[in-house]
């Protein structure tokens, strides 16, 4: 039989790969599915100066929002920063910078960053003077594209329900959301989840994110905050 | 307050009406999240998340929340049978795509040709877009959900939206807490129904563009 890596690893041992000004890619829509052991982990080495890529700013106290509302945040690609008000002020008070990205095209452009592309041709909100700044537009045939450049990061923190030790990952419900995507574009990808299996112990039919774009595999503490629903 | 419940259900009530048998339909927040309740039990409806549900159901009973199984709000929901999950670029793929019929979703101003401005009040609220300038410009059908005029007393339905734009010419029905209209083509701007206490020029004092008036104007 033949053996595959095992890259089931503890915080300690991916403490290491966070630092001042990296880029920072994370799962998660509004909190859910955002990896709160790892970010907890972020918090606590007190990185500052990120730019960060995400959906959106969580709340204050929930998700990626307990890195975001203590300033350590320096730029941020995002769709959403309306559930987290310290973002907001941040944004306002010019102490951190956002750049707006439509939610469906951020994705795309994170797909892109995973899937080995440049970038993407958009239609989305081409006339519109903020989304549009400072960007290309070419023509096929009698139409006008936006390009949208794809995103990658130095890290990307990612949540899944199920990891097989090779790093093979699915996803709970709708905890998917942009995981898969921010898996792939990732240079390191850490993989915090609910349970460890081992390999061949996943269907192979039922993977959503195969382990080849996983680096690192973290055992998930839990989530550590109180939902705005709760 | 029971007053201002009561007029959100009437809203949402009318806006459920525009639902048809078969549509892949996507739901704002705030009022538009009410609107299910005013379908028939088991009507035949896929509603459509942009983290990736088709078919969410309803909240489940308290104690019953499953933290993974949440709406774009962020809060909890449920599937319904023949439902699925999918990853966020999915979700919007099937946006892009066309695959969905109609969305029903609030906004600060809507302009008499359909401008929709609904993101960013420059300076005071900068939410970001969210997935809004996709469903706008992308779902069959749009229609809006607001209040006719603003917590000032502004009329929200204008002859040009003074704030900025999520997407140009894509609305195709307001409803409000007086009114109902459509906009067309060739007509712009059209008065279809009237909500009851309301007048037709109680609308139009309420109202900053020009109103063509539909030939049976109902008032319900």
């Amino acid at each position: 039989m033949t053996q595959v890596l095992n890259k089931v690893s503890s915080i300690e041992e991916v403490n290491h790969l966070f630092f001042d000004g990296m880029t920072l890619m994370y799962g998660g829509f509004g909190g859910v599915g955002s990896p709160p052991t790892l970010i907890e982990a972020i918090k606590k080495k007190g990185v500052s100066q990120l730019k960060l890529i995400g959906n959106d700013t969580g709340f204050p106290h929930i998700g990626i929002g307990k890195i975001v509302s203590l300033g350590r945040v320096s730029h941020i690609i995002t769709s959403h920063i309306g559930s987290n008000p310290i973002a907001g002020e941040l944004m306002t008070d010019g102490k951190m910078v956002v750049e707006f990205s439509p939610q469906g095209i951020l994705a795309e452009r994170i797909r892109a960053g995973g899937m080995g592309l440049p970038g993407i041709l958009s239609n989305i909100a081409t006339d519109n003077d903020i989304v549009q700044k400072g960007k290309s537009f070419c023509e096929i045939g009698e139409k006008r594209y936006m390009v949208e450049t794809a995103l990658t990061a130095d890290i990307s923190i990612v949540y899944a329900k199920k990891a097989d030790t090779f790093g093979n990952l699915i996803f709970d419900k709708s905890a998917r959301n942009t995981n898969p995507l921010c898996a792939m574009a990732g240079d390191i990808t850490i993989a915090e989840v609910e349970e460890i299996v081992p390999v061949g112990n996943l269907q192979a039919e039922e993977i959503i994110t195969p382990g080849v774009f996983v680096d690192y595999i973290i055992q998930s503490e839990g989530v550590d905050w109180k939902w705005a629903w709760q | 307050m029971g007053m201002a419940i009561d007029m959100r259900n009437r809203m949402a009530k009318r806006a459920a009406a525009e639902i048809k048998s078969g549509m892949v339909v996507n739901l704002g927040i705030g009022i538009p999240s009410l609107v299910p309740n005013h379908l028939p039990r088991d009507f035949p409806v896929m509603f459509h998340a942009e983290n990736g549900i088709i078919g969410m159901g309803q909240s489940p009973i308290h104690g019953e929340e499953d933290e993974n199984l949440c709406n774009a709000g962020g809060f909890p929901v449920s599937l319904v049978a023949g439902g699925s999950y999918c990853d966020s670029s999915v979700a919007f793929g099937m946006i892009r795509r066309g695959k969905v019929d109609l969305t029903i979703l609030g906004s600060l101003q809507v302009s008499e040709t359909g401008d929709l401005a609904n993101w960013i009040v420059p300076g005071k609220k900068v939410p970001g877009m969210g997935g809004a300038m996709e469903l706008a410009q992308k779902a069959k059908k749009v229609i809006v959900v607001m209040n006719q005029t603003d917590k000032h007393g502004q009329a929200k339905i204008v002859q040009k939206c003074s704030l900025p734009l999520t997407s140009t010419g894509c609305v195709k029905m307001i409803i409000t807490d007086m009114a109902v209209f459509a906009i067309e083509k060739n007509r712009g701007l059209v008065l279809h129904e009237v909500f009851k206490p309301h007048t037709i020029d109680e609308v139009l004092q309420h109202t900053a563009a020009t109103v063509s008036f539909h030939d049976k104007i109902i008032f319900s």
